[in-house]
């Protein structure tokens, strides 16, 4: 089933937590709502189940107007941080709540309930638990239950608030590849929130990037992050170094130090925010070299198979650190020592406006000003 | 509150570095036991004395007399009408307030705590002055023929009021510790508002429930005050067990004040074995819903925006 979102605009108190959210969910996709804690995506899920109403703007189910229909008569699936789960109830009662709730002239009989609630268990694979009280499960069991539970209804649309989020870091990773397994076997729309972006990238068809209330980019996993649409997105979707810099004829003034580029599609003068992630950075030791930005070593961190090297910018007011990925064989060659003085040379950069900031060149090297805002690296 | 430490302090004590010095120990338990042997068994025990002193035929006739069987009778018909009503009013009012949002919440909960803070002799003479018959309504209930005060409405009411903190007290603190995650997604299942109620708030909160219901049972019981301003004391018709104990005793009849005090101690004791025994099931039902296996990290709760 498709969802569409329109206009959504909520606040709690003082607090902004959605403003002018639009968005469309396909129908059969999984999409990942990505972003920091306080950005609003589980408000949105919340409204999109109907928990939670929007102060304005409108959630349509299927092309239905669902914004005046109660919670029970969306029928979606909502899977819940902390499980949920009714401590009373074994995990079959669970798994059959919501069929027992329907109305007489709807429930099925109690055969049908049963082999339904058996099948749902097989299909996570959890059958041999149903005589079992939540409480005697472990997290990654009792969120497969509540996933059971949910689709017991053959909700329309299945929404999962931080499903992952409780578990440790080897369960999760776990359950992430088999939710994926889940929904290629089942197809239904979902909609999952995380804060987790290795989460997002790894399981979701369609990445939605949100941050204060508002939408940054919606892409599948490599268009977000190979073409990061913002700063927010780029810093926020893998580790990244981050120089201030001003666009000049020979590449980027960083400071005092120069950085070639090429690109060309930024005027001269134009102050910008350029990010590196850590394996494009190159380490130079030659003390000879003038080019890229000066840095020290501060720590080689050489275990795994890529090693990390992490660095201070010299100069000591801006409190610069740097990170910088290596393979084994390069650290090794390198032979860095702490404390010893380098220059990072980026291999691929890319530029933001700063916005806001509009240097005294800037305004009488061009005439007419481009936009503000937006990637045109 | 029911106890959840029992675990943790033998722990604590075990541990050599959180032990406390024997003599503290030993000091800390002789103060408190000698006090609770003073204070509380042996008054206890002397009712029962002074009771029995005449022997048990004495006592036997001073509770099965006329007027002590009415005291009885009635002081059972209150609890009957009053512990229902507050079961209802408590339970409403602790499911409004942990589990829905509104203006007012906060006043709301300070209301409930009122008659906690109200000496119950003022209690009655509120009521008094309502219903009383040069109260506010005294002419209209004369005119209809309808007696509240001095009659059993009004001790019904005055219970009630003196009661009526402690299903909703007990319930409230339990309710918002387990927070809405359970009731919202019975929502999402499906489930109606009463269905979400009955099949899952009420199990999650039924031993702390049956402990408030215990305590304002026992509160309806004995409660001397707010009644004894409305009741009149009429004997055989508006006397409770806790009025006929002072009348009795006001008339020198001790053996009679005795063997009817002794009941309402009796009560207290069987309140009490089964409060203990709700705490147990309570405390073992605690442990078995929140027992976590080895490989669970623990759980935060979720802070609502």
């Amino acid at each position: 089933m498709s969802i569409e979102v329109r206009n959504i605009h909520k606040r709690f108190g003082n607090f902004t937590a959605l403003n002018d959210i639009s968005l469309n969910f396909e129908s059969g996709q999984l999409v990942a709502l990505l972003g920091p804690s306080g950005c609003g995506k589980t408000t949105l899920l919340r409204i999109i189940a109907g928990l939670e109403q929007a102060d304005s703007g409108i959630v349509t189910l299927e092309g239905e107007d669902a914004s005046v229909s109660s919670v029970r008569e969306r029928q979606v699936g909502f899977v819940f941080q902390h499980y949920a789960l009714f401590k009373h109830m074994t995990v079959f009662d669970n798994v059959a709540f919501g069929m027992r709730m329907k109305p007489r002239a709807q429930r099925p009989s109690k055969q049908q309930i049963k082999d339904k609630v058996h099948e749902l268990l097989n299909l996570v694979q959890l059958d041999w638990l149903a005589d079992r009280y939540p409480s005697q499960l472990s997290g990654g069991q009792r969120q497969r239950i509540a996933l059971a539970r949910a689709l017991a209804v053959e909700p329309r649309v299945l929404l999962l608030d931080e499903p992952f989020g409780a578990l440790d870091a080897k369960v999760r990773k776990e359950l992430r590849r088999w939710l994926r397994k889940l929904h290629d076997e089942l197809h239904i729309t979902s909609i999952f929130v995380t804060h987790d972006q290795e989460e997002a990238l790894e399981v979701a068809d369609k990445v939605v990037l949100m941050d204060h209330g508002h939408v940054e980019q919606v892409g599948t996993p490599e268009e977000v992050y190979n073409h990061p649409a913002t700063p927010f997105v780029y810093s926020f979707l893998g580790s990244v170094n981050l120089f201030h810099g001003r666009v000049e004829e020979e590449g980027l003034r960083v400071g005092a130090d120069a950085v070639p580029h090429t690109q060309d599609n930024f005027t001269e003068g134009s102050e910008v925010f350029a990010f590196v992630r850590p394996h494009e950075l190159r380490i130079v030791t030659d003390t000879g070299y003038t080019q890229g930005v000066a840095a020290k070593v501060v720590r080689v961190l050489s275990f795994g198979v890529s090693a990390r090297v992490e660095l201070d910018g010299l100069d000591r007011e801006k409190d610069q650190h740097f990170e910088v990925e290596l393979t084994q064989a390069q650290v090794a060659e390198l032979a860095l020592i702490p404390g010893q003085h380098v220059r990072l040379v980026p291999s691929r950069l890319k530029l933001f406006d700063r916005p806001g900031y509009v240097s005294a060149d800037a305004v009488s090297n061009s005439g007419s000003k481009q936009s503000s805002t937006g990637a045109r690296a | 509150m029911i106890s959840r430490t029992s675990h943790r302090s033998t722990r604590f004590e075990r541990n050599l570095a959180t032990r406390e010095a024997p003599w503290v120990k030993w000091t800390l338990l002789t103060l408190s036991l000698s006090f609770f042997a003073l204070f509380l068994i042996l008054p206890l025990v002397s009712v029962f004395f002074e009771a029995l002193r005449k022997g048990w035929e004495v006592y036997l006739l001073s509770i099965t007399e006329e007027t002590a069987l009415a005291a009885i009778k009635l002081t059972v018909l209150i609890a009957f009408i009053s512990v229902p009503l507050n079961l209802v009013f408590g339970v409403a009012a602790a499911w409004l307030i942990a589990k829905h949002d509104f203006r007012g919440k906060q006043l709301l909960t300070t209301f409930i705590d009122l008659p906690f803070s109200v000496s119950p002799v003022i209690v009655g003479l509120m009521y008094m002055l309502v219903f009383g018959a040069n109260g506010w309504f005294g002419a209209w209930l004369v005119e209809h023929d309808l007696k509240v005060i001095f009659a059993v409405p009004g001790i019904v009411l005055a219970t009630i009021f003196v009661t009526f903190p402690f299903v909703a007290r007990e319930l409230i603190p339990l309710m918002q510790a387990q927070g809405r995650d359970e009731e919202e997604a019975a929502v999402v299942l499906g489930a109606n508002g009463w269905q979400t109620f009955w099949y899952v708030t009420l199990p999650n909160v039924k031993w702390g429930l049956l402990y408030g219901v215990i305590l304002s049972n026992a509160r309806a019981m004995g409660e001397f005050g707010a009644v004894s301003v409305v009741s009149g004391k009429i004997r055989g018709q508006t006397n409770t067990m806790p009025l006929h104990v002072e009348i009795l005793y006001n008339e020198y009849n001790f053996a009679a004040a005795f063997a009817v005090a002794s009941l309402l101690a009796l009560l207290a004791l069987v309140t009490l074995v089964i409060k203990t025994w709700v705490e147990h099931r309570a405390s073992s039902h605690f442990n078995a819903t929140h027992m976590v296996p080895a490989d669970v990290n623990t759980l935060s709760p979720r802070v609502m925006p």
